[in-house]
């Protein structure tokens, strides 16, 4: 059954809402009307589906993880290979409904934000697939970081701009989209890649990643007769685990946020405003933030790009308000010695963002027992990440 | 009535128009803001509008970003600009109006903001991405504190809803110019005065309007369509050229009073003819 989260407002309980520039009001209310009527729209669904099946490779497997289980010697394990998407990682479950959905409003014009650069991968990838202009928006330091998926983007015809404002990162290259849209927002559409910026986005972007949850609900009864006892995902803006999470929301399964704790949550140089920010605004939507007494945004840190962001989407702070999601951080030591054990014990190479969820599975496995199950979103293969990895 | 009404009913009689200056308070630091304030007013600006700088200011161009940057590096917090427009009113009766991003007001708490506003002699508030369905809180604590709640209409939004923000706002309308961040720009938007007129037909509340406004020609034409012109950006160049603060306050001094001028000049030539 579909949830009501969010309410008409784009309220998750007190989370959300539409914070922006009046310009991009008249937009963010087409968006929501093209959406709402595209999510009921049989033909739009077969389309997103034949791109999903036919381009994308879905559905990924449900792979029982053998040996790390073994290993770990606690519950079972299984990973959900969203590594295993075209552009190797799940954002292209979103930038395919999202680009479908620009078309349909005529839009030819496609510009995001990156952080890692999977998004952006993802994002050129769906423009060049549909015939789209496309613009992506990057923070100097994450080129510098990611350089492989910067070449992979002008590859697919994008064009990747630099940004060195701020934190010159995953925040900044947002303010600069948002910037980009609020001047040519009646022939640009903004792909947001997360679950965050204001309603109808954290709505649409999980909707659209919720693909992931559905297939491992279908797939884990088929293997197991039942549902799992746990889901556990990192959490950076929030779209992979809410893909995981939301089609399980009524169900009795634990939902586990992994957020980074980058150097140490002590050391201040962190991602991780569920487990230590304040409630605050930051690109359109309220949720929990991370800011400094004058209501500054503070910079964030992660070794993984992906997650070095200050903010969240509002409903895992919904999610952690409620008390329905636990919250817990892994430093980037941690997510890196995770990296290492799942490429040795499995053959698979994960991305350092799914790396910070291994981290915190290889910890409270030893409070699980053998007949549990824990599912984990496996969100993004490695390959962007050798070079980080072999500093 | 706060002082922003009592300016826009003074201004009426008179048939003249707003000049309201904005500037980035803290840039270069808050003892040229002071001085600044009281410089424009002399030169001729009949409201001030004071940026709250911001981490991340999403409606801003480049300048007013660097502006924020350098206040923010000067660590110009909120507490201490109220603290600079309670000084402020012991010198000047010019309305004041503080123009901050959401986040550091909400941190700040908005009743306590709101009343602080008030001990301190602030009039009105913009907040760039607070619209009207999402104010409903600090519409209450504003009216509660008799601070004018300016609220920004755009070229995107469609006349009805103009309408209902017009609706919303008290002490003036802030129309934007153009679809786009602050900045100055050399043209002004092609559709701007049939859009004036549009909004003028639809609201009694005085309109002002600003974004991309830079010279004394361009305050002029605009002025003639609305209720008042907002500057800042090409204030704020030249705050950022100005080596000293005393050539800060002499060339911004000189910029202002050559937008009154010729604002002016379009009043006086009215009178003669009268």
């Amino acid at each position: 059954m579909e949830k009501v989260l969010p309410d008409k407002s784009g309220y998750f309980g007190i989370f959300g809402g539409k914070f922006v520039p009046e310009t991009l009001m008249s937009a963010l209310k087409e968006l929501e009307q093209v959406y709402n009527k595209a999510k009921r729209d049989k033909s739009f669904q077969d389309e997103l589906k034949y791109y999903l099946s036919e381009y994308g490779g879905r559905p990924t497997p449900l792979y029982f993880a053998r040996n790390l289980t073994e290993k770990l010697g606690g519950a079972k394990i299984y990973l959900k290979r969203e590594d295993l998407c075209h552009t190797g990682a799940h954002k292209i479950n979103n930038t395919l409904g999202q680009a479908l959905l620009a078309r349909r409003m005529d839009k030819r014009r496609i510009i995001a934000e990156t952080g890692a650069g999977q998004h952006g991968v993802a994002t050129a990838t769906a423009s060049a697939l549909l015939g789209l202009e496309c613009e992506i928006y990057m923070g100097t330091e994450d080129i510098k970081r990611q350089a492989l998926n910067v070449f992979k983007m002008e590859l697919l015809g994008a064009k990747v701009i630099p940004v060195s404002s701020g934190t010159k990162t995953l925040k900044d290259a947002i303010n600069e989209t948002i910037r980009d849209w609020v001047a040519n927002v009646r022939t640009t559409h903004y792909l947001l890649g997360s679950c965050v910026g204001p309603h109808p986005y954290p709505m649409m972007v999980r909707d659209f990643q919720s693909v992931i949850g559905k297939e491992v609900k279908r797939q884990i009864r088929e293997k197991e007769g039942r549902l799992p006892d746990y889901l556990i995902a990192c959490v950076g803006g929030g779209s992979n685990s809410l893909g995981l999470f939301h089609p399980f929301y009524d169900d009795a399964v634990k939902f586990i946020g992994v957020e980074a704790a980058g150097l140490g949550i002590r050391s201040g140089r962190h991602a991780a405003p569920l487990y230590v920010g304040e409630i605050g605004i930051l690109h359109g939507s309220k949720s929990y933030v991370l800011h400094d007494s004058n209501g500054q945004i503070l910079p964030a840190h992660s070794v993984a790009p992906g997650l070095d962001y200050p903010g969240v989407g509002p409903e895992h702070s919904f999610y952690k308000k409620t008390g329905r999601a636990d919250y817990f951080v892994v430093t980037d030591k941690e997510a890196l010695q995770a990296f290492h054990l799942l490429s040795e014990t499995e053959g698979i190479i994960p991305a350092l963002e799914p790396a910070h969820a291994l981290a915190h599975l290889r910890k409270m496995t030893k409070d699980t027992n053998k007949n549990e199950i824990v599912v984990l979103c496996l969100s993004g293969r490695g390959d962007k990440d050798v070079e980080i990895v072999k500093r | 009535m706060n002082r922003i009404e009592r300016k826009f009913g003074q201004l009426k009689r008179e048939g003249r128009k707003a000049l309201i200056t904005f500037i980035t308070a803290g840039d270069p630091d808050l003892d040229t803001t002071f001085g600044l304030v009281l410089e424009m007013e002399k030169k001729g600006a009949d409201v001030v509008e004071l940026g709250v700088p911001f981490s991340d200011p999403l409606a801003d161009g480049t300048t007013i970003q660097r502006a924020s940057q350098r206040a923010l590096n000067n660590k110009t917090k909120l507490k201490d600009i109220l603290k600079l427009v309670y000084e402020l009113r012991k010198k000047t009766e010019i309305p004041l109006v503080l123009m901050s991003y959401l986040n550091p007001v909400f941190k700040y708490g908005l009743e306590e903001f709101a009343k602080t506003c008030r001990m301190m002699g602030v009039d009105g508030v913009i907040i760039p991405d607070l619209v009207p369905e999402e104010a409903e809180e600090w519409l209450r604590v504003a009216r509660l504190n008799e601070l004018s709640t300016i609220f920004l209409a755009a070229p995107t939004s469609p006349l009805e809803r103009i309408k209902k923000i017009a609706g919303k706002s008290t002490g003036f309308l802030y129309y934007v110019s153009l679809t786009g961040v602050t900045g100055a720009r050399d043209k002004l938007n092609s559709n701007i005065i049939e859009a004036l007129r549009a909004i003028k037909r639809v609201t009694n509340k005085p309109v002002a309007c600003g974004f991309g406004i830079s010279n004394p020609q361009q305050a002029r034409k605009v002025s003639r369509y609305s209720d008042g012109v907002i500057v800042g950006s090409a204030i704020i160049d030249l705050i950022e050229r100005s080596s000293t603060r005393r050539a800060i306050l002499r060339n911004v001094g000189n910029f202002v009073a050559s937008l009154h001028h010729k604002m002016v000049g379009d009043y006086n030539a009215s009178r003669k003819t009268r």
